[in-house]
């Protein structure tokens, strides 16, 4: 089904413009979430590493902390997590639908293959739209750290952007997050089209399907991050 | 009279239980052809194995000629632009508004300028009544102007055969009338082949010109409609009349009633 869906003879004309319009719902739509998601947790780790930090007098260290931490983990992991759930969850009641109201059947019967008109612009579109969608909340958590490190707790703003700035490595923490993010975005969008697809076609299997995607998609998820970050920063 | 579809010797069955066994059914070139029995015999199974989406255990189907089952994938969708399917469901995209539904094919199978596109779904959505409805989306219609609007998007590129899939099934009298109407006139008009799959016995009288009875794995009759009207088997009979104890017991099998009631064995 995967070779079928994103590897045999694609068909760029016709599948643009789905992946665009796929983009649009499952990228576009989960923007709120991210952003949302990333201020507070931004906020959050900025509050908590403060009142760490300024035990050691190591304040000034607030930034490279929140960024370092968003950029190689949290942006990653957590808009993983927030992307399975929203539109990972999505993609599979959809499928289950169009399934059980015989839509995928009648693609068929048109001499129109299911898998290159419905899977693979989803499969597309979850690839593409999730990195921008983890840099985004890594952006907005910078961003909320700097709120509450600098606005509120005084934390000094040349430090907080200088030293980040010497800090964050471009290879190392911004692209190995890149990375983990693309590897995520395949694996969850993967797991939710196919259950959409592999879905008993009543509403008991739908919310099953919907339920094991969320689930599993999680699971994978942190399963993954662990093997991804002891290949890229395992002990030396 | 040529036949257009030869299933011969055809045998089925799916999860351990037997729907076909060695069934032979011809379906003629220009005709309407029922397919009728009991609720869950597996007649839309019928269809499915006709369109290729299931694969016989033993026997072949054969449209003009080719082996279905043994065909390649893509001669297969190839096969299947001269086919076309109403779906019990309609099966109608609810991101589409009746006019993209009845496009959808157009668009992806023919490279047809976007007006002359426009034309066409006009003139399918006319031939069905529905050309007010065009721009409403498949939520906004009634079970059958739903049923309707996808009978429009299943002749939109003219195929050679359709199967409806209990087109009258949950209709008023009304909706059931001017299904039958639009078969019986799409099929003599565009010079199709129909296979109706259903178990409306009197609007289906109505209308074929060839009907098979399927029952306990095989086809238990089959003739024209008078034919069939005066076949003598109990078990036909009792289709057509509608008895509810017959050859097919009213009662599902099980213990007898003085074991499940006194606890007495016989």
């Amino acid at each position: 089904m995967l070779f079928g869906a994103i590897i045999a003879k694609p068909q760029p004309l016709k599948l643009i413009p789905l992946t665009i319009k796929q983009i649009h719902v499952v990228g576009v739509q989960s923007l709120l979430i991210v952003v949302v998601s990333g201020l507070f947790i931004g906020m959050v780790m900025a509050l908590q590493g403060y009142t760490i930090l300024v035990s050691y007098g190591a304040e000034g260290s607030l930034g490279p902390m929140v960024a370092l931490s968003l950029l190689r983990e949290l942006g990653p992991v957590v808009t993983a997590l927030l992307f399975a759930g929203r539109a990972g969850s999505a993609l599979t009641a959809e499928i289950g639908l169009m399934k059980a109201t015989e839509q995928l059947s009648s693609l068929e019967m048109m001499a129109v293959d299911p898998l290159r008109r419905i899977i693979a612009p989803r499969l597309w579109a979850g690839i593409i739209s999730m990195p921008m969608l983890a840099l985004i909340f890594s952006a907005v958590g910078i961003l909320g750290g700097h709120l509450v490190g600098v606005d509120w707790l005084g934390v000094d703003s040349g430090s907080y952007w200088s030293i980040m700035q010497s800090t964050v490595d471009w290879n190392k923490d911004v692209v190995n997050g890149i990375i983990k993010t693309i590897v995520f975005a395949f694996v969850i969008t993967w797991i939710a089209t196919f259950k959409g697809y592999d879905s008993v076609p009543t509403s008991e299997g739908i919310s099953k399907a919907t339920t094991e995607t969320v689930v599993f998609s999680s699971l994978a998820v942190l399963g993954l991050d662990f093997i991804l970050t002891a290949l890229m920063f395992g002990i030396e | 009279m040529e036949n257009l579809i030869e299933i011969n010797n055809l045998t089925f069955s799916r999860s351990g239980r037997i729907i076909y066994d060695d069934i032979s059914l011809k379906i003629k070139k220009g005709k309407t052809t029922a397919i009728m029995g009991p609720s869950g015999i597996g007649k839309t199974t019928m269809l499915r194995l006709i369109g290729g989406q299931l694969v016989p255990d033993k026997g072949d189907i054969v449209f003009k000629g080719e082996s279905i089952p043994g065909m390649r994938r893509n001669r297969l969708f190839e096969v299947r632009r001269q086919m076309s399917m109403l779906f019990q469901s309609g099966a109608l995209f609810t991101d589409m508004s009746v006019f993209d539904n009845i496009a959808f094919p157009l668009r992806e199978h023919t490279k047809l300028p976007e007006s002359v596109i426009h034309t066409v779904v006009m003139l399918k959505l006319q031939a069905v009544g529905l050309r007010g409805a065009a721009e409403l989306m498949p939520a906004e219609l009634s079970g059958g102007m739903a049923r309707r609007a996808a009978l429009a998007r299943a002749i939109a590129l003219d195929p050679e055969l359709i199967m409806y899939d209990e087109p009258f099934g949950g209709q008023d009298p009304i909706s059931m009338g001017v299904l039958v109407k639009l078969i019986k006139a799409l099929n003599d008009a565009l010079q199709l082949t129909s296979v109706v799959v259903t178990h409306d016995v009197t609007e289906v009288l109505t209308i074929a010109d060839y009907i098979y009875i399927l029952a306990e794995q095989r086809v238990i009759g089959s003739g024209t409609p008078e034919q069939i009207k005066n076949s003598d088997s109990p078990l036909v009979q009792q289709f057509l009349q509608g008895q509810a104890d017959g050859p097919v017991p009213f009662h599902y099998p099980a213990t007898s009633t003085d074991e499940a009631f006194l606890g007495r064995t016989s």
